[in-house]
């Protein structure tokens, strides 16, 4: 088990961020935009909220989070290394030909990684199938499943959200990355999809939204009253900013999914303390 | 194993009644469903154990990819819903099942264009192009409901994707002496010397038909039941080539990506030699009785007792 207090989470993001962004830099392609905006929120999961081993991955009693959004891999891993699930020597390879840091996430590559994505709006349904296996065998556990909101125009999120109060799936926990921005430009020019928490609710899930996901101490709070909800799902829908961190970054549908020049490189570090 | 076989039963019965048998045997199956299982059968395990029957709507996409999501927690999925459903959910099978390689098992009933009076919606003559063309998966179409049921007690026991293929109609059972199914094997139903007759599905039992004609006519057909699509038993089809130097397959699919292309890919490169293929022609199906539509395809014992002339004619 990882230890909850020794923990310290700012420092710990601000490591993570100078990772991803130094990942998507060498690797010359990669999601920063999505991957610093989900930062804070997969901190607090992963050093607050989760019951997990980084020593055992497959332990059939770990609460198990599903990064739907397949493409934000560059946190996903630097989370994973930073917990000690491997080297974080191994960030250095990713997207590299025959590197297991893949592009997007392929399920058990690295340890840790417990789904397979890239394509949007299944992670919510597969996060389901666990939950609802883990029922049948007994095991009172957590899944924790990020989604973009931009992933919200997917017709199978919402197809799962159905199932999961229909089944009444206690202990499956939708985290929505609002950030605002999709591929290919802000998402309220792209599909209109709120108000989300509205629609979540209507779907018959307990849902807290408007919670600050940069406020380590908000977004544990959100994430402790999630994990509490009795007999439904539980969705908390974050506002977060695209690119949090990096100044020029921020806010900014160009980096979405390209990498920084050399000179925003160096500027973007700096701004992360380096 | 069925020890008294039927004279002709739907392949789609045997789900059910299989997974029921091998729950009580000790195994740890979990059976997601999208509006269907009284049409494919899954309903009886349902009855058996309702809290391994997860209901997803009629929403196959979620299905899919909450059956893999459950795969990895140790339960054998079995996902079932009508062939031209499953094929709804093609993304989801791909990033959800094959890629990750769970132990899911698509038993979709309801196959090939004897689907009949419901037409060409209904009727899937893509199917199985669809998951041969999903790396990782198993994929099989048994020719009577004991081979169905062998085929379906051997996906349950190896790991990883399967695609099991069966049909709405009730036809003649062929195994009557019990199944002799071998995953990645072609069963030799019928010795041959002039030719070989290859079919999956119903087409077994009508080409067996159309070797009893051919055989009273002076062609000596060898008959092979290639219920496993993939891994195609390239062993079996070589013997084939070179024993008997033509070829006929016989399918309820469409031919320009069904069985008997993926035999021509295969004999391209081992033993080419004349072929002919009996199975749907470029177009989707209609309503009217199933074997009336069979009949409209071509797809009748006479269909390949002509296909086998012809390619008998092509020998040199």
């Amino acid at each position: 088990m990882v230890a909850e207090t020794a923990l310290d989470l700012s420092a710990l993001t601000q490591r993570v961020r100078r990772h991803i962004v130094r990942m998507v830099y060498e690797a010359k392609s990669g999601h920063i935009g999505g991957s610093m905006s989900s930062t804070d929120i997969m901190a607090v999961l992963y050093g607050r909220i989760m019951r997990h081993d980084p020593k055992r991955p497959d332990w059939a009693e770990r609460d198990r989070l599903i990064m739907s959004k397949g493409h934000c891999t560059p946190v996903l891993y630097a989370m994973l290394a930073e917990f000690g699930y491997f080297s974080t020597d191994e960030l250095a390879t990713f997207r590299r030909k025959g590197s297991r840091l893949q592009g997007h996430s392929v399920l058990g590559k690295p340890e840790g990684v417990e789904n397979s994505a890239g394509a949007l709006g299944m992670g919510l349904s597969f996060g389901l199938g666990i939950r609802l296996g883990q029922r049948l065998n007994g095991i009172d556990a957590h899944v924790y499943v990020i989604m973009g909101d931009g992933e919200q125009d997917e017709g199978q999120v919402w197809e799962a959200a159905m199932a999961a109060a229909h089944h009444e799936a206690e202990g499956l926990v939708a985290i929505i990355d609002r950030n605002g921005i999709q591929n290919d430009d802000f998402t309220n020019a792209t599909m209109r999809t709120e108000p989300l928490d509205e629609k979540y609710r209507a779907f018959g899930w307990e849902v807290r939204a408007g919670v600050d996901g940069h406020d380590l101490a908000a977004v544990e709070d959100a994430l402790r009253w999630a994990r509490d909800v009795k007999g439904k799902p539980a969705c908390v829908i974050f506002d977060t900013v695209k690119g949090k961190g990096v100044s020029f970054m921020e806010n900014n549908p160009n980096f979405h999914g390209a990498p920084p020049s050399d000179e925003q490189f160096v500027l973007a570090m700096q701004e992360l303390g380096e | 194993m069925t020890t008294t076989a039927p004279a002709s039963a739907a392949t789609r019965e045997a789900l059910g009644p299989t997974l029921v048998r091998l729950q009580r045997a000790g195994a740890d199956i979990v059976v997601v469903d999208a509006d269907l299982g009284k049409s494919t059968s899954a309903r009886t395990f349902k009855d058996a154990y309702p809290d391994r029957f997860i209901t997803f709507g009629v929403a196959e996409q979620n299905m899919i990819s909450a059956a893999g999501g459950l795969a990895t927690t140790g339960h054998v999925v079995v996902a079932s819903t009508f062939a031209v459903f499953a094929e709804h959910a093609f993304d989801q099978l791909r990033m959800s099942v094959a890629q990750p390689r769970l132990n899911v098992k698509i038993v979709a009933s309801h196959g090939g264009v004897s689907v009949g009076e419901d037409g060409a919606s209904a009727e899937s003559v893509e199917d199985y192009a669809l998951f041969s063309s999903l790396v990782n998966f198993t994929v099989g179409v048994p020719a009577d409901v004991v081979e169905a049921e062998a085929m379906i007690e051997a996906a349950m026991a190896a790991p990883g994707p399967w695609y099991i293929r069966t049909g709405r109609p009730k036809i003649p059972v062929v195994y009557t002496e019990g199944a002799r199914f071998q995953v990645g094997k072609a069963d030799l139903l019928r010795q041959g010397t002039d030719v070989t007759i290859i079919a999956c599905g119903l087409m077994v039992g009508r080409s067996l038909a159309a070797a009893e004609t051919l055989a009273a006519q002076g062609i000596n057909a060898r008959v092979l039941n290639f219920s496993t699509i993939r891994p195609l038993d390239t062993a079996a089809l070589e013997a084939a080539a070179r024993d008997t130097g033509a070829i006929v397959v016989a399918e309820e699919h469409l031919v320009h990506s069904g069985l008997g292309a993926m035999c021509a890919q295969a004999l391209a490169q081992i033993a080419p030699v004349p072929m002919e293929f009996v199975g749907v022609q470029n177009r989707y199906g209609e309503s009217g009785t199933w074997d009336e539509v069979l009949e409209l395809m071509g797809l009748t014992s006479g269909g390949v007792v002509e296909a086998t002339k012809r390619v008998v004619a092509r020998k040199k």
